[in-house]
């Protein structure tokens, strides 16, 4: 039995073994990886001999942060179709493919290489940050344009050829104390954030720097981790008794949703403060949207502005999904245009190869001030981008920009 | 006596057969690789084939030869990859050396991990079956959490700990936050190669196989199949459970090393370090077959290749997974599955005679 | 002190929910001998439909709460029937790991319809909270409700267990299935009875995870199922009053431990106290010690 056993597996590995080898062989064009490849457009790239950009997208659509992952893929492919649809990039079409990293270093690598098996040439990724300083080191070795539109760590553009197009998160934890400070919020500040995650603690510990030049004082610092992140009640007494009058909250709206349930059980009512990774509250399916009433946070992004941009993404965007894109969309759509902008001002063909594709489009970045649904006349810095965030406060039920 | 030194020329055989076919797939892969023929993605997977194989070959000593169900066993190679990573961020500069560094670093990996083994096999043997399994759950739990909450920097005034955030370090200007908290260590020096990873296999199965059929191998065995019966003969089971264990959690630790030095971050998340890593790496070693250690090495192969090459599936991927791993254990392990394997063993041995 | 009690309260709330969790963990592998990795992903999969019948489709949540029921007792059988079944003899590592590909396909199948979006979870229990001591003590109907559900199902099971034919025949399959079968017992109906027993607890455990914790992903079942994993441990695994009182203890020691040593270390500190109970007491608080014959 253990040798029929063997002997089937050792079937199968010759067999894996050889397909992958087959993808090798072949790597530029018709691999497993180009037919999953979602739509028209890639139709549309072979029409044309393959003359194409091909952009690549990495984040996790299955696993626990499957949420963020899955806005990234659909904003890139509104942004991809969009841009197909008039014409193209110096008229030459977009191929995407969008792979799945489950929100781990070690997978994004796998998946950052069957991009590459595929042919990409540009990189719209990772979404979250652990995996995305991961893949950065590969990008830097192949010389790659990479933007993350939500790596928030530093980290995540430590290299010349990364670009974000989100918040970092020192940037946010400072401006988030300044905010508070300057507007007088507050004097008495509690913190919950979760100390298993890269995000959550970076914001965090920006916040606290900041916070001791500012006239109020942190008066308790709780945290939670991804193991136990089910009952609030213990984070949420504690910042009610030291007599907090406002809760800083920096981490995603999935968690948010139950510290806004577990204060109004307490009947604990500070001002909230969140992050961008509040965004998307309000859509979280039949949730009681006056828990947040009141909840303040910096985005770079409101579905509800009246800028045209915004209003043209936010529609094609409900019309494909049939839900509100958050910030995660927002940013991902704004990155595949940031590309767009790079090519077109570094004049760059798909003929050209990757390391030199990078470097006209990096040359071409200096130049390039991009206005888009994540911010106007944006421009880059070390990676970084110089936009203002935008305060946003949830009133009524819907997210209003003050 | 016969029959003794057939079957121990049988094992030997076996062992030829399995360094063999690591050395094979080796050199095949070398050769691919040469003619560029291999995808990138293939390319970038050697490291971690090489990872799991060690870990699904050093978690079958536990749960196949000495009979413990561990579900711990992630929390070891956590210990290894932190310690030898820490090591690599230290040491980048004083040892520029690569080749150098990375034995230290590997050395000092697997014996942290070792030592963690001893440290927590000597309470844990003491419990059976399922208690033992969720004892060693929860301590690759705290393992995980632990390091989760570390902050440890350096400065010209030496290294600063805290367990709060790394501003609590009070680093001087220039200071460097060498372990951060949950964003870990970044910036590890990518020292792990295709050809460094199959040494490790190599001296992995050597370890591994020779300790099977040595006297403390047996002795084992011997406990694992009935412990009063061994303990009657005057072996000692505490010594002998707890040696197979704690050179489990030293290879373990080995693989640690191989994962840390492969990426350029290293975070303690529930994914990579967590209870689920510890059951992936039990999933290859039952589907393996529990005991055999060949079948370890191609389950970690093969399973670790499965989820990538399914990748055109897309969103069905997992699903996938899921079903292929439910069918196989079915189809391995129930009566009927067997009955199924029994027809064609039988079908091909009928051809075979008749073609003699 | 008034922090204490309501830390306390706040304790027991949760403990209830791991508590009534491990009662089914426990209840399948005490007759089957089994660790069901399935179990929090079949709790996941009740809460979902209860989402999908009460807030998707406007029915009244006693009717969407006995529709999860049924759903769930058909999806347990169903998993036992085709993927346990056939592994009756095979060894107890084979069946673990079935079991976690259960889960994993669960999970998954659950991603696949409802996606990964958040869904936030409407309360099922509409008694008001009590307020005690001038409000500065509140406990919620959820917490009441989990509570008494979980004692009205312990002291059920364990009364099924006890004067019940079928219940009898649980024990007997559980003490020596070789010699229950000798007997008479249909050994292979008793264990599907078991977990179509342990998946209609599943479901009720889910509503009540969801109603007091209200968000919902497919993944909202594994981190619970494997601390009431633990708990079903704590308290002695195949013990039903050991179930409730380890979910209870488990409840209760993370409150605490994050109230009074460590946010950040809750995780461990919980971890921490089950090894050490474990080495005082190797097979739980209320686990029967097995003599080795020899």
């Amino acid at each position: 039995m253990k040798k029929a056993l063997s002997l089937l597996l050792v079937g199968a590995m010759t067999l894996s073994l050889a397909a992958c080898g087959g993808n090798g062989d072949s790597a530029s064009t018709d691999s497993a990886a180009e037919e999953s490849t979602t739509t028209e457009e890639t139709e549309a790239a072979d029409s044309e001999g393959g003359e194409a950009f091909k952009i690549g997208g990495i984040g996790p659509i299955t696993g626990g942060t499957a949420i963020y992952g899955t806005a990234v893929q659909n904003g890139i492919q509104i942004a991809v179709d969009e841009i197909n649809a008039a014409g193209g990039i110096n008229g030459y079409q977009i191929d995407y493919n969008f792979q799945d990293d489950e929100g781990d270093s070690e997978k994004a690598i796998n998946a950052y290489n069957t991009l590459k098996d595929w042919g990409m040439q540009v990189l719209v990724g990772a979404v979250t940050s652990a995996p995305c300083i991961a893949v950065a080191e590969e990008t830097r070795n192949d010389n790659m344009f990479q933007i993350t539109p939500s790596g928030t760590a530093v980290e995540c553009v430590q290299y010349p050829n990364a670009l974000r197009m989100c918040f970092s998160d020192p940037t946010q934890g400072t401006e988030s104390a300044k905010y508070i400070g300057e507007n007088g919020m507050a004097t008495k500040v509690a913190v919950i954030y979760d100390s298993s995650d890269v995000y959550s603690t970076g914001i965090y510990e920006a916040f606290a720097a900041e916070a001791a030049n500012q006239p109020f004082e942190v008066v308790s610092v709780e945290a939670f981790t991804a193991d136990s992140k089910t009952d609030f009640s213990v984070q949420v007494q504690k910042s009610k008794e030291a007599g907090a009058d406002l809760l800083f909250m920096p981490f995603y709206y999935t968690e948010a949703s139950l510290v806004l349930a577990e204060c109004d059980k307490q009947g604990y009512e500070p001002t909230f403060f969140g992050c961008d990774g509040m965004d998307g509250i309000l859509g979280v399916e039949n949730f009681d949207v006056a828990l947040a009433e009141g909840l303040t946070f910096l985005a770079p992004f409101v579905a509800k502005s009246e800028d045209e941009m915004v209003q043209n993404f936010v529609t094609k965007y409900e019309e494909a999904y049939g839900e509100t894109p958050n910030q995660f969309a927002a940013d991902a759509y704004d990155s595949v245009y940031v590309v767009k902008a790079a090519i077109e001002a570094a004049g760059a063909t798909p003929d050209m190869s990757v390391s030199d594709l990078c470097d006209a489009m990096m040359g071409a970045m200096s130049s390039v001030t991009y206005d888009g649904v994540t911010g106007k006349s944006i421009t880059w810095t070390d990676g970084e981008p110089n936009k203002a965030p935008l305060v946003v406060q949830v009133s009524g039920g819907e997210y209003t920009e003050l | 006596m016969k029959t003794k030194t057939r079957s121990l020329s049988k094992t030997t055989r076996s062992n030829l057969i399995t360094y063999g076919m690591v050395v094979a797939a080796y050199i095949i892969v070398e050769i691919f690789l040469r003619a560029g023929m291999v995808s990138s993605l293939l390319e970038g997977l050697l490291v971690p084939l090489c990872m799991y194989v060690i870990l699904a070959v050093s978690l079958n000593l536990t749960v196949g030869i000495s009979g413990e169900l561990s579900l711990g066993h992630a929390g070891f190679m956590c210990v290894g990859a932190f310690t030898s990573a820490f090591f690599s961020r230290c040491m980048e500069t004083a040892i520029p050396v690569s080749g150098i560094r990375f034995f230290l670093a590997i050395l000092i990996g697997t014996v942290c991990a070792a030592l963690f083994g001893i440290l927590i096999g000597i309470p844990v043997l003491r419990l059976k079956g399922d208690y033992l399994a969720i004892v060693t759950l929860a301590f690759g739990e705290i393992i995980k959490n632990v390091v989760n909450v570390v902050y440890l920097g350096r400065d010209s005034r030496g290294f600063h700990v805290s367990t709060k955030d790394s501003i609590s370090l009070g680093l001087e200007q220039g200071g460097d936050v060498i372990i951060k908290g949950p964003q870990g260590i970044t910036g590890t020096p990518n020292d792990s190669t295709f050809l460094i990873g199959v040494i490790l296999i190599l001296v992995t199965l050597f370890i591994v196989m020779n300790l099977i059929n040595s006297r403390t191998g047996r002795a084992v065995m011997a406990i694992r199949d009935n412990r009063i019966a061994a303990e009657s003969v005057g072996i000692n089971v505490t010594k002998y459970k707890l040696l197979a264990f704690s050179v489990s959690a030293a290879l373990a630790g080995t693989a640690g090393v191989l994962y840390a030095h492969n990426l350029s971050t290293l975070q303690a998340q529930p994914k990579n370090f967590g209870y689920n890593m510890s059951i992936t790496i039990l999933v290859f070693v039952v589907l393996g077959g529990i005991g055999n250690i060949r079948g370890s090495v191609i389950a970690a192969v093969v399973l670790t290749l499965l989820p990538e090459l399914l990748r055109s599936l897309n969103d069905y991927r997992m699903l996938i997974y899921a079903v292929i791993l439910i069918a196989t254990m079915i189809f391995t392990s129930s009566p009927g599955g067997q009955e199924i394997q029994e027809r064609i063993k039988l079908f091909f041995k009928h051809r075979k005679t008749k073609e003699a | 002190m008034i922090g204490f009690i309501s830390y306390l309260v706040n304790g027991i709330s949760l403990g209830s929910v791991y508590a009534i969790i491990a009662l089914g963990y426990t209840m399948v592998y005490g007759i089957a001998k089994m660790l069901n990795f399935a179990h929090g992903d079949v709790i996941m999969i009740g809460a979902f439909v209860v989402f999908s019948t009460v807030s998707g489709a406007g029915l009244p949540p006693v009717v969407g709460v006995l529709i999860s029921v049924v759903a769930c007792t058909l999806l347990g059988m169903a998993i036992e029937r085709i993927a346990y079944k056939p592994l009756r003899k095979a060894s107890k590592l084979a069946v673990l790991i079935t079991a976690i590909g259960v889960s994993y396909f669960l999970q998954n199948v659950a991603l696949l319809i409802y996606g990964a979006n958040t869904k936030s979870f409407t309360s099922v229990v509409a008694i008001e909270p009590i307020s005690l001591m001038d409000g500065s003590l509140v406990i919620s109907g959820e917490t009441i409700v989990t509570v008494i559900a979980c004692i009205i199902i312990m002291i059920g099971l364990m009364t099924f267990m006890k004067y019940s034919k079928s219940g009898r025949a649980m024990l007997a399959v559980s003490e020596d299935s070789g010699a229950a079968q000798l007997m008479g017992v249909n050994v292979n109906s008793t264990i599907a009875l078991t977990f179509a027993i342990g998946s209609a607890l599943a479901a009720i455990a889910g509503v009540l995870l969801c109603s007091s914790y209200p968000s919902l992903t497919p993944y909202t079942g594994s981190m619970p199922g494997i601390k009431a994993f633990v708990a079903a441990v704590f308290g002695g695994i195949g013990s039903i009053p050991g179930a409730f009182i380890g979910g209870i203890l488990l409840g209760v020691i993370e409150i605490l431990g994050k109230a009074y040593i460590s946010s950040q270390l809750a995780d461990a500190i919980v971890f921490a106290v089950l090894i050490i109970v474990l080495l005082v007491k190797p097979t739980g608080l209320l686990g029967r010690q097995i003599q080795e014959k020899v």
